[in-house]
Parts: structure tokens; sequence; C-alpha cells
């Protein structure tokens, strides 16, 4: 607990930031709930150093990373891929009519709070655990992994899907509809085209937010490179999960470039 | 001339008890232009729009060639609404589609869902599109997007999406509101001369009175939900106008 | 004009090249992927069936459950999200600082923050929390610290980004006033970003309480460990009464976050 004592004062505290009393007392009453908590969250002085002693000896046997099992490696990857990739589709696949079912600008009222209560609950838990409840489901291995994160992205892409649909101009809508066109063809002609470029956005993010996330139900028994991930720990191959650690950092960070790139291509 | 569209003791009430529209009751024959004029928020939008059901009419009835409009819905409406072209204030064109998809939206009525979704349509209609196009004096248009337009052009454009549903009437909501005294002449003439071309009845909301005399075979004059005149643009005197508008410092 | 418009296409060949080629590749991938992780139709299409069968037995939630171990947990979970966001923010402001070009006009220190920031945002909190299981053992500790650690990367880019956006004008004023750059760093910039930091470390917090609620799994503590010994167990109206708390929880957060936010803004 001597940790947060040791610092300044964690939200904010220094007197030129806010020098009104309201500030000061949240300030003190922030630290007096941290220093409560660390109490409660069983952190001592002891453990800390305790800990840094076993992170030195964990860090030691990290050290140099090993991609002897290369293979798996790359094996766990593409399944990670193969994961984000089917989620992504599926998921926003399945979020466009809910999305278009949820907008209250379009449907009545018996239509969109089935459609937001469904985008709600997919929002609502952490795909570790949908994962697990999917493993129970379908047995171990990717499937879950993706069934997770399709509930992950419905959650996602149709919750911002759904508010772009909600601020489009309703004289577009209007117009088309005027014309005698039935529903889906003002959809295709009217909505779409007003939420293309917002959809597409969407899309890249999700995309790479399931390659993340697949990395997490890995770890849960759902496929990828999180089980490999997993299973290096349990053996205790420290040198691999560092290993792999990188590649995800690489990965991660050349997918971040890419999207970057493509980016700055469609704004010219 | 025979009436095409009779309208009886129309009525419509955004809120219970407050009706914008007071019981109108109009015939409208089978050519000619028709401007309907007033101060805002006397009804004239409210009363264009009741027509092709933008607006849901309250009470009363309107019967288009023997059809009753005022309760139908569903399949019904968008067949009705097939037949009837409207052109809007703010042109209403969908801003990231070109010009051409503009104008085939027109068509949609009548081409199948998975067609339209792959701009499969009939060669009649890109042909008559590019007819209209020439018409409306933008050929060459076609793939523009329509965010690129300006005001006049898009309202052009807006004209040219409500004749490619070769309407048997043409609504038109304050179509020159937002556009300069230049264009404004110029759509009113584009209005009327295709209301001719085609054969067709003109309803046009209007707030320029000249605008109206200039072009309109007949004028209705609204205020206050009700129509107050009823005649050829000649007989429409200032004491009309008062009566109109209200006030008359204006009219000097 | 008349020969050629008879005819008409949305878009030049070129166009229409790329997007076939665009949808070719997307139909490509997921076809690939299809293939890649071998699905066991047997097993989706019975999974309606097992679900529906799990939530059978999950009809009535065990109630009696939430003041024995649950409601110990939630506040676990709680505390763990808040302070772990709470040593995010001491770590993540000095980060932050150095990763702007502006403040810090030094290739290698700003590449250096961003390294670490690179590093922290794309390890998973879940893997955080192996890691750090491993070091400090099983313990709401590890999950605070594994906490810390994701949202340190979170945090300080978005609070990098911000400081990058101040506008200059107000600085070159405190500059040529003569002011150092620690009063340039309080007076200048601090309350440029201010309602940026509250608003960006509420968001964290929001997402904090969703993740703490699941690093039990791999043994740091809340409500993750209890969920998973009811799995192991098959007590699955325990998995309901505590699914149902988290459910509440990300319900409260959301509201007291918007009213937060509504009061920043």
């Amino acid at each position: 607990m001597s940790m947060v004592a040791a610092k300044s004062p964690p939200s904010g505290g220094d007197p030129p930031f806010h020098s009104s009393w309201q500030a000061r007392i949240i300030a003190l009453l922030v630290l007096v709930y941290a220093v409560y908590a660390l109490g409660q969250l069983d952190f001592s002085f002891d453990r800390f150093v305790k800990g840094l002693d076993s992170g030195a000896h964990f860090l030691a046997r990290m050290f140099p990373p090993s991609y002897k099992n290369w293979d798996q490696l790359l094996t766990g990857f593409i399944e990670s891929m193969e994961i984000a990739v089917l989620a992504t589709f599926f998921g926003v696949l399945i979020s466009l009519p809910i999305a278009v079912l949820g907008a209250r600008n379009l449907m009545p009222g018996w239509a969109t709070w089935p459609a937001r209560l469904i985008v709600t609950l997919c929002r609502a838990f952490n795909p570790v655990i949908t994962a697990i409840i999917f493993i129970k489901a379908v047995g171990f291995g990717a499937l879950a992994g993706v069934l997770a994160l399709i509930v992950a992205s419905i959650g996602f892409v149709g919750k911002l899907f759904m508010e772009a649909i909600e601020e489009i101009s309703m004289k577009q809508i209007e117009a088309v509809r005027a014309t005698g066109a039935p529903f889906m063809s003002v959809v295709i002609y009217s909505v779409l085209p007003q939420v293309m470029g917002r959809l597409v956005g969407f899309c890249s993010y999700q995309l790479d937010s399931n390659l993340r996330n697949s990395t997490m139900v890995g770890i849960v028994g759902a496929g990828g490179i999180g089980g490999v991930l997993f299973a290096a720990f349990q053996r205790f191959e420290y040198d691999f999960v560092l290993a792999i650690l990188i590649t995800i950092i690489a990965v991660v960070l050349a997918g971040e470039l890419a999207s970057n790139h493509v980016k700055r291509i469609f704004r010219v | 001339m025979a009436v095409v569209l009779s309208i009886k003791g129309l009525v419509k009430a955004y809120r219970p008890g407050v009706p914008v529209l007071k019981g109108i009751d109009l015939d409208f024959e089978e050519r000619g232009l028709t401007a309907i004029i007033g101060s805002s928020g006397t009804g004239k939008s409210t009363l264009v729009r009741s027509v092709n059901r933008l607006v849901n009419p309250t009470e009363g009835s309107i019967l288009f060639k023997g059809q009753e409009l005022s309760r139908i819905e569903g399949k019904a409406l968008r067949e009705a609404r097939r037949r009837i072209g409207m052109v809007f204030q703010e042109y209403n064109l969908v801003e990231r589609l070109t010009v051409m998809e503009n104008l085939l939206t027109g068509r949609l009525g009548y081409v199948g869902l998975f067609d339209a979704w792959l701009r499969r349509f009939p060669a009649d209609d890109v042909a008559y599109a590019f007819r209209l196009l020439d018409v409306i004096g933008l050929a060459g248009f076609a793939n523009q997007r329509a965010d690129s337009l300006s005001g006049g052009q898009r309202q052009r454009v807006g004209i040219a999406r409500a004749l490619m549903q070769r309407p048997e009437i043409l609504l038109a909501d304050e179509p020159t509101s937002s556009l300069d005294p230049k264009t404004s002449v110029e759509i009113m003439e584009l209005l009327k001369f295709q209301g001719i071309d085609h054969n067709i009845p003109v309803l046009v909301n209007i707030h320029d009175v000249d605008l109206a005399r200039r072009f309109a075979d007949r004028i209705i004059g609204m205020t206050g939900g009700t129509v107050v005149f009823d005649g050829p643009p000649e007989q429409l005197s200032d004491d009309h106008l008062k009566l109109i508008y209200g006030g008359e410092g204006w009219l000097q | 004009m008349a020969a050629v418009s008879a005819v008409w296409q949305r878009h030049s060949r070129g166009q229409k090249l790329a997007r076939t080629v665009l949808w070719l590749l997307v139909a490509a991938a997921v076809a690939a992927s299809l293939k890649g992780i071998d699905v066991i139709w047997e097993f989706l299409w019975d999974a309606p069936e097992q679900v529906a069968d799990m939530a059978w037995r999950m009809w009535p939630p065990d109630l009696a459950y939430y003041p024995q171990e649950v409601h110990k947990a939630l506040m676990e979970t709680f505390h763990i999200a808040t302070v772990g966001t709470i040593f995010s923010m001491l770590f993540a402001l000095p980060l932050a600082i150095l990763a702007a070009h502006n403040l810090t006009p030094n290739k290698a220190l700003n590449l250096f923050a961003k390294t670490c920031l690179v590093a922290s945002r794309s390890v998973n909190s879940l893997v955080w929390a192996l890691l750090f299981v491993a070091v400090f053992g099983p313990g709401p500790m590890a999950g605070t610290v594994a906490i810390a650690f994701r949202s340190i990367g979170f945090v300080g880019k978005l609070l990098g980004e911000a400081l990058e956006e101040v506008h200059f004008g107000a600085i070159e004023a405190l500059k040529a006033a003569g002011a150092t750059q620690t009063s340039q760093i309080l007076y200048g910039y601090w309350p440029a970003v201010k309602p940026a930091f509250w608003s960006i470390m509420l968001l964290r917090w929001d997402i904090n309480i969703r993740e703490s609620s699941v690093l039990g799994l791999v043994g740091a503590g809340g409500l993750g460990m209890i969920m998973n010994a009811a799995i192991d167990t098959f007590q699955w109206e325990r998995v309901a009464t505590i699914l149902l708390t988290i459910f509440a929880v990300v319900v409260v957060v959301e509201i007291v976050v918007t009213f937060f936010r509504r009061r920043l803004i």
C-alpha cells in the first residue's frame, strides 16, 4: 500500500491543477479509497518485493525468446486470423439487418426494442464469457471462438451502425419513399449510400479488434494463438511465451500501420 | 376537362384539436399548372404532401382518377405513389449516388430488389433517363455525384427523377425557395413545360406571388388552413393578397 | 451522345475490376477460413439445443448464492478495476508527455514511449493477468497490475494524441512570458486536455470493469474466479447468478459513465 502513498495523490491533486476546495476533497477521497482498496486487494510491501523477486526470475527465464516451436506459433496465428475473418464477416452480416430494425427513424417501436435488446445483450458480456458458454455448447476449439466473437461483433458493429443510421438525412429517405419504392429498395438506395463509408470503417476496426480478442478467447480453450500461449504457460516454456508475445505485438503494430495507410489512400 | 384529383373535406391535425388543414375541398383537372400561395405555416405543404401520403390526413377524402388515396396502406399505397411525381424544396437527392442513380430511383417501384441492388434497370428506363438529362440540360452529368452539383442543377435532377416515374400528376413542394431568382424562373419554366409535354397536371406550392402569376393557369390562396382564393391569375387582386398574407406594407 | 447513351454502367471498367477483385478477396478469405478452422457442422447444428439445455439448467438462478460469495467477488472486481485505472493514470501521464512530439522534441524518447504504449496495448489484459499470476501468484494483486498495464497503453495513446492537438497559440504566449517547461504544462497544456483526460479515464474505467470480471478465469481474482469454480463444478444456477450480476454491473456502470460524461461536457 506504500506504493500509492509514496506517489502524489492519484487524481491530479497537484495544487496548480485544481485550486478549488472541491477538487481537493475529491482528490483526498480518491486517496483514501485507494488506500482502503489496496488493503482489500491484499497488496502489501512484502508481497510486492517477493513479486519483484520472482518477476526477475521470470524475466530471466523469458530471455532469450525461443522460436524453436515456430510451427506451432504459425499454426496458432493462422487459426487466430481465420477466427477473426469469420467472426467479422458473419458478425457484420448479422449486424446489418439488426441495425436497420433497431433504427428508430426507420422502424416502429415494436421492431426497435427487440433489436436494441439483442445488441445490448451482445455488448454486455466480455467475449471470454461468451466463449466459455459456447465451449460448453459446441466443444473446445476454434468454432467456439468464432461464435463468441460473432456475438461481440454484433454488439459493437450493431450499435455503431444503428447510431449511424439514426443520424442520416430523412429527406433523402422521404424522396425515395415518395417514388413508391418498396422498403428494401429504400434501404439500398437511400440508407446504405449515406452510411456505407462509415460501415467500411467499422468493419476494418472490427477485424482488427477481433484479431486481438482471438488471442484472448484462446486462453479459455476457444482456439487460435491464445491456446498455444496458454499451453506454453502451463509447460513453463516462458521463452516461447515471450516469442509469442513479441509476434503478437509485431502483428498488431503492422496491422495498425497498414490500416493507417489504407485510410490515407481512401481519404485522398 | 375531366377532374383527375378531387379533395373533399380534408382535415389534418398533427396534434389533436389543432387542425392545420380545416376542411379543404378542391378539384384538379387533367392539365395545367396550379400554384398554391400563402404564408408559411398555413398548410400548403401539408396539403400537397397529403396527396402522396407523406402526410396522413386526419379526415376527408382524396380521390385520384377514381381511387381513394386517403386510407390505403402498404402495396396499394406504393403503387399509388408510383403514379405521383414529387419535387422537394431542398431537392432531397441521395447525395452520395450519381445523377443517373438518382434518376433511376424513380423506377424503383417497378424493379425487383435484386436487380435494383445490382443497378440492372430495363434498357428503356436507362434510355429515357438519358433523354431526360438532355431535356433538363444536364447531358453528360450522368456519372457525377449529386453532391457535386449546384442548387439549380440539383433541382433539375429532382424534377427529372419525378418524371422518370412517368407520373400522372406532378407535385412540387416549394421547389424554388432555396434558389436564386434567375434559377427559380428556369425551374418554374421546366415544371410548366414538362407538365404540358407529358400532358399532366402540376401542383406547385410557392411563396413568390410574381412567379405564381407568371406561370400558373390557376392560383389557390390559402390562409389559416382554409382556401380563401381560387381562380385564374388575372383575377388575383391586391385585396385578395391582403386577405391571404395579411397586412399590406409588403405590397408597396 | 445518344448512341452511347443507351447503355449505362454504374462504374467504369477499372472500378468494376477493382470491386470484383475486392469481393473475390473477401470471398476467398472467408472460404479459406471456413476450410481452415474445420467446422464440425453437427456440433454447430447442435449448438442451439445445447445452449437451450444450458439455459434450462441455469433456471432459476441461485440468488441465495449472491450474499454468500458473489457480493464479495463483485467488490473485489470493482476494486481491481478502479485501482488498476488509478495506477494506469500514474504511469500513462509521463509516457503520454514523452510520446507527444510537441512536448518532448526528442525523436528517440518519442519512439521509446510509443513502443511502451504499443506493447501495453497489444497484449490483452487476460494475457497480462497470466503473466502477473506467474509473478505475484494467484489473487487480485495480479489482476490489478494486469489491468493497470493494459490500460497504460490505451490512456497514454489517447492522451498523447490530445496533447499533440493542443492549440499552439496559447503555449506560444506562455513561452513569450518566460514560463518554464513545467508551468507551460500546468497552465498551457493541462487546462486544454483536461476534459479529454477525464473522459478517457471514464471510458477506460468502464472497459476495466468489464475486463476485470473475467480476469479470475486465469486466477487473478474477482467474479471470474468464482465463475470458473461454478462452471467446473457444473453449478449452473450459480453461473446464472454471476452472469446476472455482471449484466447489472455493466448497465449501472454505463449509466454512471453517461451521467458523468454529460457533466464533463
